[in-house]
């Protein structure tokens, strides 16, 4: 039975957004400039190749579902209380390999000394073989390192052959989709450049499919040696109740998505109306809002956050009926962190907007407007809005990293996600006493840093590039020409 | 100037009458105040009587916003909202649930926030418009590029993960200073140490960056070229012209702050267990303390204000064309 | 003459910058060759060189690369811009050789600069005595005491009156003119042998330029120091320059002193320049404008970078670059018809360049008189409340607009002149209803527009139409030129259905000279002048009657305001449009107007005919006007220089508020406001002189 959380639906209402908007902008010149900007840019191809791969996780860990059990209660198919993703599927072998406690990464032994009953009836002390990691080695002590390296090796090169293998495909694809294109429009010097290997020389020429192309082989030797490790072993060790932290970082990526998507999603409505309507009626229109803004943005926004994400705990806690599953009182969780996060940051992006639309107002093609007497909501719809959007999608794209550092420290502090969520901040708060242990567990903090930086640092480099692309100061040159 | 500050504080009643609105709001829509109650006196086995009580000692027994019952003013001030709002505003903050006075705890708590944040604030400063004059200096060079991309690096990482990894490296592993905690006098020094580091550590990136955006900004404006057209060195034409310039946006985002720093940094002050103002907050928060957690967003948004007119006031002395009107 | 004074007339040249003993050469510059970092080349083979005491004037268009030559001789290009080669001599040191600390040395020592936009060129933060001390302090070695004295002194020197207190006063505390001079004292301070001037008084009124050009010729007169001139005004150059080299694309096609230049333009681009200026002379006919527009940096150039705009090339000038040519009579060009065979024969046929045909092609289009004016205004008052205190109470108004009144007939055009800050923009969109006007009556085909209510006013709208300043901003850049047109039809149901509208949208392009196909393209492919007819067609698809022209062509280049002058022209004979043309530049309202009003403080001071207002100007401010326009014959030299600047009109003087500035000034003038003295039917003044 497929299961819609809340926050699933905003991110397909997202998803749906996004695509629409690619196909209203492919029709129009103009907006696709920038874009082609945007894709001269390595930096920022690199970047948005390796935020699509965690697009892709957290995609696939947004299709939810519950299964059927295998009993039926009076023919009706029964489900089971717990909520799974496709992602859960896929990665079912990590997920249900559990362990009983810490486990370092690719060990074949437990974190801890155990007292293990041997064949011969003794009791010692010693560290237990792990139940699923390096079960398939006889003696690990011997093995486990050529085990390794044979599996890095052979997941290395399947990866690479499987990735040139799809490049060459898509290649191919895509040298025949513009054969045929030439065919028709019909011209010799087309066809001449269109040779296959000519195509793909001149894909190794130019600089950003240069620099695509090598981060992508090396994704897919990384992806290649995870798959073939995480077979028999725990890639990234085991936390404390022997859950495989790999699995737990790749499903913290979905929460930090949502964060980081759906609060812009939530605000910009806001934002975008208030702003402009601000900036174009003026007179007390302009003092409402900008007093609303000034009493929002007067408040310290954390002890804002912390005070509504503390009420909202309670008010769930009160009404527990509300739900049927754990997971969507979790979830419902996430969006009230989503929506109190949108409140709390929608002042910037709002004056912001209101102070480009005071500067707007003044253009002159917008007084030819009022000269024809064309309305207030039309010129609003016409002229501004589409003149304010590229500071919108900048505003968006720097916004998304911020909130997902945010979520981390503010689910650290307790007033972030439902300690249910798996999400960076719940990983690091769990693990925040390991490094206190002796000898001392290391790999949890890494892995969630680790994820988070990779996560975060593809943002930043995203957003520059999406900056540098859009914004009309930094490209006058190829405004005036 | 003296019709302009009177103006201003005239503007700020509306709005901390509408801060105290939304706060007020946030703590009753969602939960009555037989919940606040029933939370105070632990979830379970409450008797209506005791729910009663409670409200009655604390304040809470009357209408929320307007008291129907009540005769001519009173209609809207013998309310929870009037009685709990209106001290406020000559600095009588009550007592939280615990039955302390909140002004004096207040008080006590300054100093040890203070002690955090002002030091942050300004080591902070010095050193990311110094890091930012750099890059701005080597501007288009591999050095610059390289800040840069240090910058986008340090940005891109955690806040946690200072907060962390400095606890464990200079309390674990070289036994520095304190983990955390907080001493008065002299001794507070060891305590605040790492906190300042780190707090100044987990900005450096974001802010250096914009620093260094304002730097460049300024410096392709024409009043550099004629500068340079004097003849002057690079380093004067830097310090003279583009540094005194780029104070105006500087002060803009930089003294709406200074006030703010009473407030202490929830964050940091709880990860220390320092016993600020920060921590005093988030402690209300989790205990549900409605007049201590109005208190501070009271003061909070009371300091943003003071924080506008002290950015205003400081334009005079960077900016000559500013004249307060 | 004096009493007759035509803008940009030609004659013999009776009067020339001032002759002074021109010495040694003081710069060299030899090939000089400026790129982006993408090898696109801005300044092309650059070569001339100035003399002690000399004017060297570098003339071109927007983008023909002359201030990046200035720059690349102070070596201040901006980032992404180098020398890429050539050589540049300031007396005997090679300036491209230098290292950097020494070139700060000759940078304000020996070489200053001074820039376009003198609001933008002063540290704003720092007083005005500081910014010039900086100078002294580095290449006077003065110290001290010295120092404030020798700023005192130098600001008294540019003419800036009470200078003791201004020193320590801020950038904003003055005026556009003032601030120019300060930058003038503050190139002087390091006392140098070579003045680069970018465009110097481009960004003033032309009452403050000819103040601010004569201080320029003065001070060279008092030091004998070289000036490298940059602009892109003929006037100016006449008023001047010694040599001139005119610039296009990157390179100088002709050099020669200017009495050649003016008397004989040998390139064909510089004849162009000259016939694009309009003037009362031409009013009958269409300018020459040059057609397309200034190649686009980063052209790439096998032939004669002007062939494709001149109607003198033929096959070899599509194929070869010309060489530079230096002709018998000093001067030098670069172009095939001076270079080649085939060249000397066609040049013989030239046309005369001397307008013969202005006499002839004098007369007017017939007068008639439509008793029935189309626009009537009356004392139309637009004020500004200025708020002030605590509860920001209104304690006086900026009277931007105060009591104009005006009419305008159908298919004749009205020009509101004067300078900037006089309120003749605000009176436009006043009538446009675009600000509410405080007061007055606007009739437009006899229907009130003042009070009446959005839908009624909607009906009117499509009567009266605005042109705006600035081709770049008059246009949505996020819409097509098919949606910028159908906005207007749109708003005002002027087409029936969507096949009737495009063909509408159809007619409109070809009526403004622009192809079909560009209606479904973006305004960013298109240039300054092709904007600008987009912007006319876009009003002319609800069918005015009449038109608002703000400044329609002062961001255009002359050849292309050559261009969009003959359109408007044109228009207003086939539509018979009305014109309210406002502007400042004088010589295109000679060209196009038959009616002048001057403004002057939100009033009108002058009115009349074309003729009545520009050939006998009775008011003293439009006397100081006219003869503030530098005349490319060279005459503006004896002119009455108005002394100050603008009052603000929040605080207009008492009286007449022109008092303060005029020369005839009387008692009266401080305490009255002069009435209206009518001339004629026609020609009115507001004037004390002619009070009696």
């Amino acid at each position: 039975m497929p299961v819609i959380l809340w926050t699933d639906a905003m991110i397909f209402l997202l998803l749906a957004t996004v695509i629409s908007a690619v196909l209203w902008v492919r029709k129009r010149p103009h907006l696709v400039l920038p874009w082609q900007r945007l894709a001269k840019s390595s930096m920022g191809m690199v970047s948005l190749l390796i935020l699509s791969l965690f697009v892709l996780v957290g995609l696939l860990d947004t299709m939810h579902y519950r299964e059927a059990l295998p009993e039926k209660s009076n023919g009706q198919t029964v489900y089971s209380a717990e909520v799974l993703s496709v992602f859960d599927a896929l990665a079912k072998d990590i997920k249900n390999r559990n362990e009983k406690t810490y486990s370092a990464p690719l060990a074949a032994y437990l974190y801890a000394k155990e007292s293990i009953e041997t064949p011969d009836g003794k009791i010692r002390r010693d560290y237990p073989r792990l139940r699923y990691g390096g079960a398939h080695l006889v003696d690990p002590q011997s093995e486990l390192l050529g085990d390794v390296l044979k599996r890095t090796m052979i997941g290395a090169l399947e990866g690479l052959s499987i990735a040139i293998l799809l490049i060459v495909a898509g290649n191919w694809l895509i040298f025949f989709v513009k054969l045929r294109t030439a065919r028709t429009s019909a011209g010799q010097e087309i066809r001449k450049s269109n040779n296959l290997i000519f195509t793909f020389a001149r894909l190794i020429k130019n600089k950003p499919s240069r620099a695509l192309l090598i981060t992508a082989l090396l994704m897919a030797i990384l992806l290649g040696i995870t798959v073939n490790l995480a077979a028999v072993y725990h890639v990234l060790g085991t936390d404390k109740v022997g859950q495989d932290v790999l699995y737990l970082a790749l499903k913290s990526i979905r929460t930090g998505l949502v964060i980081g998507t759906v609060t812009t999603l939530v605000m910009l409505p806001f934002a975008l109306l208030l702003g402009i309507a601000a900036g174009y009626l003026r007179g007390w229109v302009d003092d409402v809002i900008q007093y609303l803004y000034t009493v929002l943005s007067s408040i310290p926004s954390v002890l804002l956050i912390a005070a509504a994400v503390l009420m909202m705990q309670v008010y769930i806690e009160m009404h527990p009926e509300w739900f049927e599953t754990a997971a969507a009182r979790a979830d419902l969780r996430l969006l009230f962190l989503c929506l109190i996060l949108g409140v709390t940051s929608w002042t910037g992006l709002c004056r912001l907007l209101r102070g480009e639309t005071l500067k707007l107002r003044e253009m002159e093609y917008i007084q030819a407007a009022q000269a024809f007497g064309v309305s207030s909501p039309r010129i609003l719809t016409r002229h501004i809005v589409p003149n304010v959007m590229h500071i919108v999608l900048i505003a968006v794209v720097m916004d998304f990293s911020s909130l997902v550092l945010a979520e981390a420290v503010l689910s650290y502090v307790g007033v972030g996600v439902d300690p249910s969520t798996m999400s960076f901040g719940t990983l690091i708060n769990s693990a925040r006493l390991e490094m206190g242990r002796e000898p001392m567990v290391w790999w949890t903090l890494t892995a969630a840093f680790g994820f988070m930086l990779v996560l975060v640092l593809s943002a930043n480099l995203f957003a520059d590039a999406v900056r540098d692309a859009f914004d009309p100061r930094l490209n006058r040159t190829e405004a005036a020409a | 100037m003296i019709a302009y500050l009177i103006r201003r504080l005239l503007y700020a009643i509306p709005i901390l009458i509408g801060v105290n609105l939304l706060t007020f709001s946030l703590f009753f829509v969602v939960n009555t105040a037989d919940d606040m109650a029933r939370m105070q006196l632990g979830m379970k086995r409450v008797t209506p009587e005791a729910i009663e009580k409670w409200k009655q000692q604390h304040g809470y027994d009357k209408p929320l916003l307007f008291n129907a019952s009540a005769e001519g003013a009173s209609k809207i001030s013998d309310t929870i909202f009037f009685q709990k709002s209106a001290k406020m505003f000559v600095f009588d903050f009550g007592s939280s649930n615990d039955g302390r006075n909140i002004a004096r705890e207040i008080q006590t708590r300054m100093m040890p926030s203070l002690a955090i944040a002002l030091p942050t604030f300004l080591i902070g400063l010095l050193i990311y418009i110094t890091f930012a004059l750099l890059m701005t200096f080597f501007r288009a060079t591999a050095l610059d590029m390289l800040g840069v991309s240090l910058c986008v690096v340090l940005m891109s990482i955690s806040g946690l993960f200072y907060i962390i990894g400095g606890q464990f490296v200079a309390s674990k592993l070289w036994h520095w200073v304190p983990i955390s905690g907080y001493a008065g006098g002299f001794d507070s020094i060891k305590f605040v140490l790492l906190p300042v580091l780190i707090g100044v550590m987990g900005s450096v990136g974001a802010s250096s960056r914009w620093y260094r955006t304002i730097f460049l900004e300024e410096i392709g404006k024409d009043y550099v070229r004629t500068a340079r057209a004097k003849g002057l060195s690079e380093l004067r034409v830097l310090f003279h012209h583009v540094l005194k310039n780029a104070m105006i946006p500087i002060l803009t985002a930089v003294v709406v702050v200074i006030p703010l720093l009473f407030m202490g940094s929830l964050l940091t002050e709880s990860f220390f267990s320092i016993p600020g103002l920060g921590s005093y907050t988030i402690d209300a928060i989790k205990a549900q303390d409605f007049g201590v957690v109005r208190a501070m967003v009271f003061l909070g948004s009371m300091l943003y204000i003071a924080g506008l007119v002290l950015t205003d006031i400081s334009y005079t002395i960077v900016d000559p064309r500013v004249r307060l009107k | 003459m004096k009493s007759n004074p035509t803008i940009n007339q030609f004659g013999p040249l009776l009067q020339s910058p001032p002759e002074i003993g021109r010495g040694e050469v003081i710069l060299n510059v030899n090939g000089l060759v400026t790129r982006l970092n993408n090898d696109v080349r801005i300044v092309d083979d650059v070569s001339f060189s100035i003399k002690q005491g000399e004017t060297f004037a570098l003339l071109g268009e927007s983008g023909c690369g002359k201030s990046m030559t200035a720059l690349s001789l102070m070596r201040l290009l901006p980032d992404g811009i180098r020398i890429a080669s050539g050589d540049i001599k300031l007396e005997k040191e090679d300036i491209l050789a230098l290292p950097e600390y020494a070139m700060r040395e000759v940078r304000g020592g020996q070489m200053a600069m001074i820039f376009q936009e003198p609001g933008l060129s002063l540290n704003p933060v720092m007083t005005v005595g500081d910014q010039i001390a900086e100078t002294l302090k580095l290449h006077q070695e003065l110290r001290g005491d010295e120092i404030r004295s020798q700023c005192v002194e130098l600001l008294e020197l540019v003419g800036i009156s009470d200078a003791p207190r201004r020193v320590y006063e801020y950038p904003f505390q003055l005026s556009g003119g003032m601030k120019q001079r300060v930058m003038i004292a503050m190139a002087l301070a390091g006392q140098p042998k070579l003045l680069i001037a970018d465009e110097p008084t481009t960004a003033l009124d032309v009452t403050i330029q000819a103040q601010v050009l004569k201080l320029l010729r003065d001070t060279q007169q008092k030091t004998s120091m070289a000036l490298l001139l940059i602009t892109h005004d003929l006037g100016v150059v006449a008023q001047m320059a010694h040599q001139v080299g005119v610039m296009y694309a990157g390179q100088i096609i002709e050099q020669a002193p200017r009495e050649k230049l003016f008397a004989c333009p040998a390139h064909p681009y510089t004849q162009k320049l000259f016939a694009a200026l309009p003037d009362a002379g031409r009013s009958g006919q269409p300018l020459a404008a040059i057609p397309g527009n200034v190649p686009q940096l980063g052209t790439p150039f096998t032939a004669c970078r002007f062939a494709p705009r001149c109607d003198k090339a033929w096959a070899l000038c599509h194929d070869k670059v010309p060489v530079w040519t230096q002709l018998e009579n000093g001067q030098g060009v670069r172009c095939h018809l001076y270079s080649s065979q085939m060249g000397n024969e066609k040049s013989n046929l030239k046309v005369p360049l001397s307008p013969d045909s202005c006499a002839a092609g004098k007369e007017k289009p017939e007068e008639e008189r439509i008793d029935t004016p189309l626009l009537q205004v009356e004392s139309l008052q637009v004020h500004f409340p200025i708020r002030k205190g605590i509860f920001q109470r209104t304690v006086g108004h900026v009277k931007a607009v105060d009591g104009v009144s005006m009419s305008i007939s159908a298919g004749r055009t009205l020009a509101l002149v004067g300078e900037s800050g006089c309120g003749k923009t605000t009176v436009g969109k006043a009538l446009l209803q675009l600000i509410t006007p405080t007061a007055g009556s606007v009739r437009f085909a006899g229907h009130e527009l003042i009070g009446i209510s959005a839908r009624e006013l909607r009906k009117q709208r499509a009567g009266m139409q605005m042109i705006f300043q600035d081709p770049y901003a008059s246009l949505n850049p996020k819409m097509r030129v098919a949606e910028v047109l159908q906005e207007g039809m749109d708003a005002l149901s002027i087409a029936k259905n969507s096949d009737e509208r495009q063909r509408r949208i159809d007619e409109l392009l070809e009526q403004v000279g622009l192809e079909k196909a560009s209606k479904w393209r973006y305004p960013h492919e298109f240039s300054g002048g092709q904007r600008q007819r987009i912007a006319i067609a876009r009003v002319l698809a609800v069918n005015p009657n009449l038109l608002i022209c703000d400044e329609p062509t002062s961001a255009l280049d002359v050849s292309v305001q050559a261009q969009i002058l003959n359109l408007l022209k044109s228009l207003q004979q086939q539509l018979k449009l009305s014109y309210l043309f406002v502007s400042h530049n004088l010589a295109v309202v000679e060209y196009l107007a038959h009616d002048v009003y001057v403004m002057y403080l939100g009033r009108i001071v002058e009115r009349g005919t074309v003729e009545e207002v520009l050939r006998t100007p009775k008011h003293p401010y439009t006397q100081a006007l006219l003869s503030a326009v530098p005349r490319i014959d060279g005459q503006g030299m004896k002119t009455i220089r108005l002394a100050g600047e603008t009052p603000s009109p929040s605080h207009p003087p008492q009286g007449c508020h022109f008092h303060a500035r005029c020369a005839h000034v009387m008692a009266e003038c401080r305490e009255v406001y002069p009435g209206e003295s009518i001339l004629s039917p026609t020609h009115r003044v507001h004037c004390h002189l002619l009070g009696k």
